[in-house]
C-alpha cells in the first residue's frame, strides 16, 4: 500500500518561544526547529503498516528551503521519499489542503496520515479540510487500546486495522472511545497515544541522504494564494500573577480559606 | 447584515454543559455586529435540548432531529450543518471547542472555501478574534477574509451564555442522510463515564501528575477530588502510562480547564500542562521538586509529598469547613 503522510517543520517545544517587540512575529534566533511531534507519530505508523503490508511512505512538507531538513528526518526514520513545496511563509489550513490535495491526486495513496494538529499554530483543520477537498472519508484523533508499555507496541505492531480495503480506527473523543471504519482511500488524522516513534538509526540517517526529495514551489499549486486567515498581531499571553510559596499544609488551608476564598 | 449560526451539541437530548459557551460567543458577536444569533442542535429525539435551546434569545433554533444522527459521524453532521448555514443565511459559524466541533467545522469550511480560527479566546470584531499559538505562549490576533468564516471557541473564555426571556422559533431541517452513501462508518462508542462533575466546566479541579507513582497513587488524587466535588484530571504522562482514562488528560492537546481552583499534585508543569490549566482562577502545585515549572504558575505553592500532605489537607479543610 502506499501511504502519503504530511510533516511540518514546527520550533522546538522545549525552546523559550518570545514575541517580537512590534508584535509582527516570533524571535527566531537561535530557535532550533524539528519534526512536529503529532508528525512523527504518523510517520512512525506509516511505517509499520508499509512494513506490515508491504509498498512506500511518501513524506509531503510544504515549508522554506530548511524544511527539507526535516523530511531528511522522517526519511532517515525509514520512509521512502519526499515532497517538498517551497514557500517562503507559512501557508493557511485551507491553502496546505489545496496543495496536499494536488500531490494527493498525483501520488494517488491509499491512505494519507496527519499529525492532528501543529504545535506552532495549534489549529487542527487541515487534515479534516483535505478529506473534505478529496471527498475521502475521515478518521482523526486516531488512538489504541494498547498503552504504550505494550508488547504490540515494542513489536512495532501497527494501530490502525487495514483490510478488504477499509481502515479501522479507534479515536479518542471528549467521554470516550469512537471506533469508525473508512474506506480506503481515507485521511486519517493521528493523536498522541499511537505509537512511540522510532529515533532515527545511523544507518538510517546515511540511507536518507541519497533518497529522493522532489522540490516544487508553491506557485506551481493552484489555490495556494491570499491568505484566508490573517495574522495582524502577535502579543504575549496575560501574565499570572507571581504567586507565593507556603511553609505547610496549614498554612495553606489558611490562604485558601481566608485569602483566596475557596474552601 | 452577517447572521451567526452556532452549533451546540446534545448528548442524551440535553443541552452539553460544555458546548453552552459557543452561544455566550454568538450572543457577544452579534451584539458587536448586529447579524442575528441562530442555534443548531443535531441528534435523535432531541426535542427537549431544542426547547432548552430556545431561552437563549436567538433568532431561530435549527433542529436536524433524525435516526440517522444518534451517532456521531462527520459526514452526515456536516450534511445538517450545512443545511443550517444555507437556512439561516449565516456567514460566521461556530461551536465550542469539543471533538464533534473540531471534525465538522473544518469539514464544512472546505467545502464553502471558507477561512477558520480554531480555538478563539476573545471578539475584536465579527470578523477579528484573538487566538493562542504555541501552546498559549503567543496570542494572536487573526481576521478571517473569506466571505464565510468558521470559529471554534474556547469554553473556558466565554462561561456560560445569559438566558434571555421567551422563547425563539424552532425550526426543523430535512436534512437527507443516507448513511450507507458515506465513506465511514460507526463501529462503535464506549463511553468513560464518571459521577465527576465535567472537567470544562467544574468548579474546583483536582489533577495528578507523574507524582502519583502509580494507579493506585492516583487515588490519592481522587480522595480529595471526592472531598471538594471537584473534577479530577491528570498529566499526560498519567495517560500515557495507562493509570487514567485519555478523557481526563488536561494539556494543549488535550483538555483545557479554567476552574475558579486548580490542584495539581505530582505535576512537574510543562508547558504542554500548563497551556491547559493556567487560566485557572487560583492555582495551588503541591509538588517534591522545589525547582518544579508548575511553581511558576501557582499562586500558593508547597514543597512536599503530596501523599503526605493530601491527608492534612483533607483533615484541614474538613476543620476548617466545622
Amino acid at each position: 500500500m502506499k501511504i502519503l503522510v504530511t510533516v511540518k517543520r514546527v520550533e522546538d517545544w522545549e525552546v523559550k518561544i518570545r514575541v517580537k517587540p512590534d508584535g509582527s512575529g516570533i524571535e527566531t534566533e537561535q530557535m532550533k526547529y524539528v519534526v512536529n511531534p503529532f508528525d512523527e507519530i504518523a510517520v512512525e505508523e506509516a511505517l509499520r503498516l508499509r512494513d506490515a503490508h508491504g509498498g512506500e511512505v511518501v513524506i509531503a512538507s510544504i515549508g522554506v528551503k530548511d524544511t527539507a531538513q526535516q523530511i531528511r528526518t522522517a526519511l532517515a526514520m525509514g520512509a521512502d521519499r519526499g515532497l517538498h513545496v517551497l514557500a517562503d511563509s507559512a501557508v493557511d489550513p485551507l491553502a496546505a489542503a489545496s496543495v496536499f490535495k494536488q500531490l494527493v491526486d498525483e501520488e494517488k495513496p491509499d491512505l494519507i496520515l496527519l499529525g492532528k494538529q501543529a504545535v506552532d499554530d495549534d489549529m487542527g483543520q487541515v487534515g479534516t479540510m483535505l478529506a473534505e477537498k478529496l471527498g475521502y472519508g475521515q478518521a482523526s484523533f486516531a488512538s489504541k487500546e494498547d498503552n504504550l508499555e505494550s508488547a504490540n507496541e515494542k513489536n512495532k505492531v501497527p494501530a490502525l486495522k487495514v483490510q478488504n480495503g477499509r481502515v479501522e480506527v479507534m479515536r479518542e473523543v471528549d467521554g470516550g472511545i469512537e471506533t469508525v471504519s473508512v474506506a480506503l482511500p481515507a485521511v486519517v488524522t493521528v493523536d498522541l497515544r499511537l505509537n512511540l516513534p522510532r529515533y532515527a538509526s545511523l544507518p538510517g540517517i546515511m540511507k536518507a541522504k541519497k533518497k529522493e526529495i522532489k522540490e516544487r514551489p508553491l506557485s506551481a499549486f493552484a489555490g495556494a494564494t491570499a491568505p484566508g486567515v490573517k495574522i495582524v498581531k502577535l502579543e504575549p499571553p496575560k501574565e499570572r500573577k507571581a504567586g507565593i510559596r507556603v511553609a505547610d499544609v496549614a498554612a495553606l488551608v489558611e490562604k485558601l480559606h481566608s485569602e483566596a476564598k475557596v474552601i | 447584515m452577517s447572521n451567526i449560526l452556532v452549533l451546540v451539541e446534545q448528548s442524551g437530548g440535553k443541552l452539553r454543559k460544555g458546548s453552552l459557551p459557543g452561544i455566550t460567543f454568538g450572543q457577544a458577536v452579534a451584539a458587536k455586529g448586529g447579524g442575528a444569533l441562530h442555534l443548531l442542535v443535531i441528534g435523535h429525539n432531541v426535542k427537549a435540548a431544542a426547547e432548552e435551546a430556545a431561552g437563549y434569545g436567538a433568532a431561530k433554533v435549527f433542529v436536524a432531529d433524525s435516526p440517522a444522527f444518534t451517532n456521531f459521524l462527520c459526514e452526515s453532521y456536516t450534511a445538517a450543518l450545512e443545511a443550517a448555514v444555507k437556512a439561516s443565511g449565516a456567514t460566521l459559524v461556530a461551536s465550542a471547542t469539543a471533538s464533534v466541533s473540531k471534525d465538522v467545522l473544518p469539514r464544512l469550511a472546505a467545502r464553502l472555501d471558507a477561512a477558520m480560527a480554531s480555538d478563539v479566546v476573545a471578539v475584536v470584531d465579527a470578523s477579528t478574534f484573538k487566538r493562542p499559538m504555541w501552546a498559549g505562549n503567543v496570542l494572536a490576533t487573526v481576521q478571517l477574509t473569506t466571505p464565510v468564516k468558521f470559529c471554534t471557541v474556547r469554553g473556558t473564555e466565554f462561561g456560560a451564555p445569559e438566558k434571555k426571556g421567551g422563547a425563539s422559533a424552532i425550526e426543523s431541517l430535512a436534512v437527507a442522510v443516507d448513511l450507507d452513501s458515506f465513506k465511514s462508518k460507526f463501529v462503535a462508542f464506549r463511553e468513560i463515564k464518571s459521577e465527576r462533575p465535567d472537567l470544562a466546566t467544574a468548579d474546583v479541579v483536582v489533577s495528578g501528575g507523574r507524582g502519583v507513582k502509580s494507579a493506585e497513587g492516583f487515588k490519592t488524587v481522587e480522595q480529595l477530588a471526592d472531598l471538594l466535588h471537584a473534577g479530577v484530571g491528570a498529566s499526560r504522562a498519567v495517560v500515557d502510562a495507562g493509570w487514567v482514562p485519555n478523557d481526563l488528560q488536561i494539556g494543549q492537546t488535550g483538555k483545557v480547564v479554567a476552574p475558579k481552583l486548580y490542584i495539581a499534585l505530582g505535576i512537574s508543569g510543562a508547558i504542554q500542562h500548563l497551556a491547559g490549566m493556567k487560566g485557572s482562577r487560583t492555582i495551588v502545585a503541591i509538588n517534591k521538586d522545589p525547582e518544579a515549572p508548575i511553581f511558576q504558575v501557582a499562586d500558593y505553592g508547597l514543597v512536599a509529598d503530596m501523599f503526605t500532605a493530601v491527608p492534612e489537607l483533607i483533615a484541614g479543610i474538613k476543620k476548617v469547613r466545622g
